[in-house]
């Protein structure tokens, strides 16, 4: 029984990709659409050995992941001590909080005139994009977490005679761990959405780069191969992540 | 230590939501506010276990937790050995209703946290083997509260608040949800707990039984607005029976009586 639904959670994702593939085939073959315009399976997998040999691919994968990385990091350092404080702090929320709902929804990809100016081009203003793109919703996840904690642990704490240093160590952190590994699988997609977009206006690298650069050679399959690269790595993100969220303490939050 | 004076307690709850809905009108300027304890007075002795009965919701826990500290929006005099309540404190430990064990900590971790100041290790540890020995729980230090049923987690958390060797243990039905044997024997262990330490105890509880054989005092609340009805002192000998102690048979039967209930069976 365990073994069969073992096996079937590999299974099944390949039946499905197998599936993606071979509609993809029919639509290239029988669809009429010209090979510049709609590039076949064999075509795009060709370009993709291309993009590898010569090391290209491998190359715009470490510069976007690079800034991705940087900006989200900046992101958690500076976003999660804000939520924890926004959430702690019923006068710091009044004060920022309607400030930050505000700021929120504007695209991060809105501030691109803005952040190529004050950064110049170059990784910089990439970096600054995700930052933003990362920093509200680890932020706000967080302020939510902690304004969520159940009261009965700060009760506990005052009556252990807790300081102000070891509510935040031993209740506050603990408590929203599981919400903040949430958020945190959350953002990184959409970091990675938003740097796609930031390299194809401040950078010459990058896959976002890659993608815009093979449309001005009108190489569609080159295209395809940039995209088929952002897929994976996202896919990737998103299997490191779950993992984080794995560790033993946190097992109390799923049951 | 652990004398408690409460005089004229009167402690009322202000609901602005109700306020919102009837406010039109003079009726709900203030906002609707209902009153929970109404002119409570009571005083425990040194060292007593003090077991509290009546209706859910009358306010048993409020004044639980307005004794410990939790709350301080009320009016009249409470006096822990003399000195007005000022905030929670360690010498005063609460044991919540619901599970106040942080989840995210092992059983060792979470009855070291009234061990925190401890310098010595060894007697650290020695001290923390001792108390997770009482409570029976050797061999399950590193497993978390949801690794642990619902009665271990009741020990785990009475461990914990022992630990801290507090001046008063406020308990709020710390038997509710355990099964007819676990309740038993908590109830002998607390009972066993409190010849050897001589702490005061209080403790709210839905069992007449249990109040009547653990009690050294026993105090009957009515319903909201809550009074006093029955505050009085159990000097019946131990071991406790009904059947053969007439008078702690008619007291029961007057207590199920004050609760609603005629036939006590
Ligand atoms: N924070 C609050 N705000 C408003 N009303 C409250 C609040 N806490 C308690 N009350 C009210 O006070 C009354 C007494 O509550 P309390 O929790 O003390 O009851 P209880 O006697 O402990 O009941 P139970 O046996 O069910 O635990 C309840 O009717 C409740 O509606
Ligand atoms: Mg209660």
């Amino acid at each position: 029984m365990r073994n069969n639904r073992f096996k079937l959670k590999y299974v099944l994702p390949v039946i499905s990709f197998t599936l993606l593939v071979l509609i993809w085939e029919l639509l290239a073959r029988y669809a009429g659409w010209s090979a510049h315009v709609f590039p076949a399976p064999e075509q795009v997998a060709t370009g993709m050995l291309e993009l590898i040999a010569d090391g290209s691919l491998f190359k715009h994968a470490v510069a976007s992941l690079y800034r991705v990385t940087m900006g989200f990091y900046l992101a958690f350092l500076i976003g999660v001590p804000t939520g924890i404080v926004l959430g702690r702090w019923q006068f710091a929320r009044t004060l920022l909080n309607p400030v930050v709902q505000f700021l929120r929804p504007i695209s991060p990809l809105a501030w691109i005139p803005l952040a190529m100016l004050w950064f110049g081009i170059g990784d910089p203003p990439a970096i600054f994009l995700i930052f933003l793109a990362s920093f509200f919703p680890l932020a706000v996840s967080t302020m939510i977490a902690v304004t969520a904690i159940n009261p009965t642990y700060f009760q506990v704490a005052a009556n252990f005679n807790f300081s102000a240093w070891e509510r935040i160590k031993l209740i506050v952190v603990p408590a929203i761990v599981p919400a903040v590994v949430t958020a945190m699988r959350i953002t990184i997609t959409i970091a990675w959405l938003v740097v796609v977009a930031a390299e194809m206006i401040a950078v010459q690298s990058g896959l976002g780069y890659l993608i815009l650069d093979s449309r001005n050679a009108l190489r569609m399959d080159y295209v395809m191969d940039g995209m088929i690269a952002i897929g994976a790595i996202g896919l990737l993100l998103d299997v490191i992540m779950k993992r984080l969220g794995r560790f033993e303490s946190t097992e109390w939050a799923s049951g | 230590m652990g004398h408690i004076v409460i005089r004229n307690l009167n402690k009322h709850f202000s609901e602005r939501r109700g306020a919102r809905r009837t406010g039109n009108g003079a009726g709900g300027l203030a906002g609707e506010t209902i009153s929970v304890l109404d002119d409570v007075n009571l005083e425990f002795e040194n060292g007593e276990m003090v077991c509290i009965l009546g209706p859910s919701g009358c306010g048993k826990t409020t004044l639980l937790r307005i004794i410990a500290g939790f709350d301080e929006q009320f009016e009249g005099q409470v006096n822990v050995d003399g000195q007005p309540v000022d905030g929670p404190c360690a010498d005063h430990i609460f044991l919540f209703q619901s599970s106040g064990l942080l989840p995210w900590m092992t059983v060792r971790q979470n009855v070291g946290l009234g061990l925190r100041q401890m310098q010595d290790q060894a007697k650290h540890d020695e001290t923390l083997r001792e108390y997770i020995e009482i409570v029976e729980l050797e061999g399950f230090e590193d497993h978390y509260p949801h690794q642990l049923s619902g009665g271990m987690q009741r020990r785990a958390e009475l461990a914990r608040a022992l630990a801290v060797n507090p001046e008063l243990l406020i308990m709020d039905e710390p038997f509710s949800g355990l099964d007819f044997f676990t309740h038993m024997k908590m109830r002998e262990e607390v009972v066993n707990m409190h010849d050897y330490i001589g702490k005061t105890m209080l403790m709210v509880t839905h069992d007449i039984d249990d109040a009547l054989i653990m009690g050294d005092r026993i105090v009957v609340m009515s319903g909201r607005p809550s009074t006093i009805k029955l505050a009085r002192k159990l000097d019946f000998p131990r071991p406790r029976d009904f059947e053969h102690n007439e008078e702690l048979s008619r007291l029961r039967a007057e207590v199920f009586l004050m609760l609603g209930v005629p036939y006590a069976v």
